[in-house]
């Protein structure tokens, strides 16, 4: 199994259950940073990572514009911004006008990942009832990085993972637990 | 190199000659963002690469308004964000009253729905006759828009629901007349506005300032330029003068940050140190 440095998770219906479960599969450390997109509304100022109890004393929080990424921390884009990832592996926001539908968008953040970890990136599309995420996640695999979409025929919302199916090949198409699996050992040392 | 790599030396080429034949810089601009509308213009543009735009950029200048326009096509709102409204309302404007008159700088108006914002509030606060009120933006056809202060009535509901949020006394309907389609914001309020042509990247202190309101303006900028613009604030600033940034945009990673206090930092109000 080939480590990444960064994981890519899209979400929007049934996402907190889902990142729920996932997450729970990363070990207590891991080398990696994880950045989620999920679709909130957005006066919800970002009250999201409270839904999450974690064990990591690293951090579960909302990016903050120019902060450094670090491994080891899982990161939310904030509600009503799109996130974007800088060459020197900071983040961005901006409140540019909505991509489908959604700011912050799923394909935003996995373009601008893509053109910055290229092969040391995983993009991961789950439950969802929306067509955000398909062309990011094309992106991604275009700059050599590891697709991964959760099986519809197991997900609550079937509409975001078919619609990543839809727009082009992928590298696998898995359960919830099948990915918590992958990222536990996407995170190991050997 | 990878074709990423190239891109990216794509893109520092434009903007050198952006900057070489028009004056304006985009070179310390937040690189993700603008990367993205620079492909957004170039695949409306029909060519295929970026250094392809730019013999025609170099040559003809309806060509560079066009790309101007699109990188700076601004989502804003009235009163975006109630809760800070509320805050400047209850907590910065009672201060601000001490003061016979203030001066407050609206930075990066775009189309200035923030600045009547601003105006609106001074107004019940009884502040507005004793304020002058600065908007500015590096964008012609942005600030002209300001001044007509002219917007979509389906963005209406949004606006008087913000407006309400933040402890509007009236009804929002007072702030503005119905056209068609459109609502025009009352005369009344644009009085102690002066809207004007100021480039945060390029330009320099005008006046002094009681309050600033530069509102996801700074996410759009890298680091360095983010200093630059904060130290132009700092400078602005009267001592205990205001600063208010957008919710997600903070002082914590700048070299400023030893120039303010945090005085409320949910709402990323800060105030300058004497």
């Amino acid at each position: 199994m080939k480590r990444f440095k960064a994981v890519v998770i899209g979400t929007s219906a049934g996402g907190i259950g889902a990142l729920s479960r996932l997450l729970a599969y990363l070990p207590d450390a891991f080398s990696f940073s994880v950045i989620i997109v999920l679709h909130v509304s957005p006066e919800s100022r970002g009250r999201q990572v409270e839904y999450f109890d974690f064990k990591f004393d690293c951090s579960l929080h909302n990016a903050e514009d120019k902060e450094p990424i670090r491994p080891g921390c899982v990161y939310f884009a904030p509600p009503n911004y799109h996130l974007l990832i800088e060459s020197d592996t900071t983040f961005s926001l901006s409140v540019d006008e909505k991509v489908q539908y959604s700011r912050p968008s799923i394909d935003v953040l996995f373009e601008s990942a893509a053109h910055v970890w290229g092969h040391d990136l995983a993009g991961i599309v789950l439950t969802g009832s929306n067509a955000d995420g398909a062309y990011g996640l094309q992106v991604v695999k275009e700059h050599g990085g590891l697709a991964v979409v959760e099986d519809p025929a197991k997900s609550e919302f079937p509409t975001m993972p078919q619609a990543s199916l839809s727009a082009g090949e992928v590298d696998y198409i898995l359960s919830l637990d099948q990915i918590g699996k992958l990222l536990a050992e996407g995170g190991t040392h050997e | 190199m990878n074709p990423s790599r190239i891109e990216d030396l794509e893109i520092d080429l434009l903007f050198e000659a952006i900057f070489k034949r028009y004056g304006h810089d985009f070179r310390d601009y937040g690189r993700a963002s603008i990367k993205r509308r620079v492909m957004h213009f170039l695949a409306q543009s029909g060519y295929k690469k970026v250094s392809e735009m730019i013999p025609r950029l170099l040559h003809e200048k309806a060509f560079f308004e066009s790309m101007i326009r699109t990188f700076s096509i601004s989502v804003t709102e009235m009163f975006r964000d109630p809760h800070v409204y509320q805050h400047i309302r209850t907590q910065v404007i009672p201060v601000l009253k001490t003061y016979p008159f203030i001066r407050a700088w609206n930075a990066g108006c775009a189309t200035g729905e923030e600045a009547y914002s601003l105006a609106i509030l001074l107004k019940e606060e009884g502040m507005l006759e004793r304020t002058r009120l600065f908007a500015t933006d590096f964008n012609d056809e942005l600030i002209e828009k300001a001044k007509e202060g002219i917007y979509q009535s389906k963005k209406v509901k949004e606006f008087a629901s913000n407006y309400q949020k933040t402890g509007g006394m009236n009804s929002f309907s007072e702030y503005y007349n119905a056209q068609d389609e459109a609502i025009a914001i009352d005369p009344s309020l644009k009085k102690n506005i002066t809207f004007a042509n100021h480039n945060l990247v390029t330009d320099n202190v005008f006046s002094e300032m009681h309050l600033i309101l530069c509102r996801n303006v700074l996410i759009y900028f890298n680091k360095s330029l983010q200093d630059r613009v904060l130290k132009l604030f700092s400078e602005s600033l009267v001592p205990k003068g205001y600063l208010c940034l957008g919710t997600r945009e903070s002082i914590q990673f700048s070299n400023v940050r030893g120039n303010f206090k945090t005085f409320d930092n949910g709402r990323r109000i800060y105030q300058k140190e004497r």
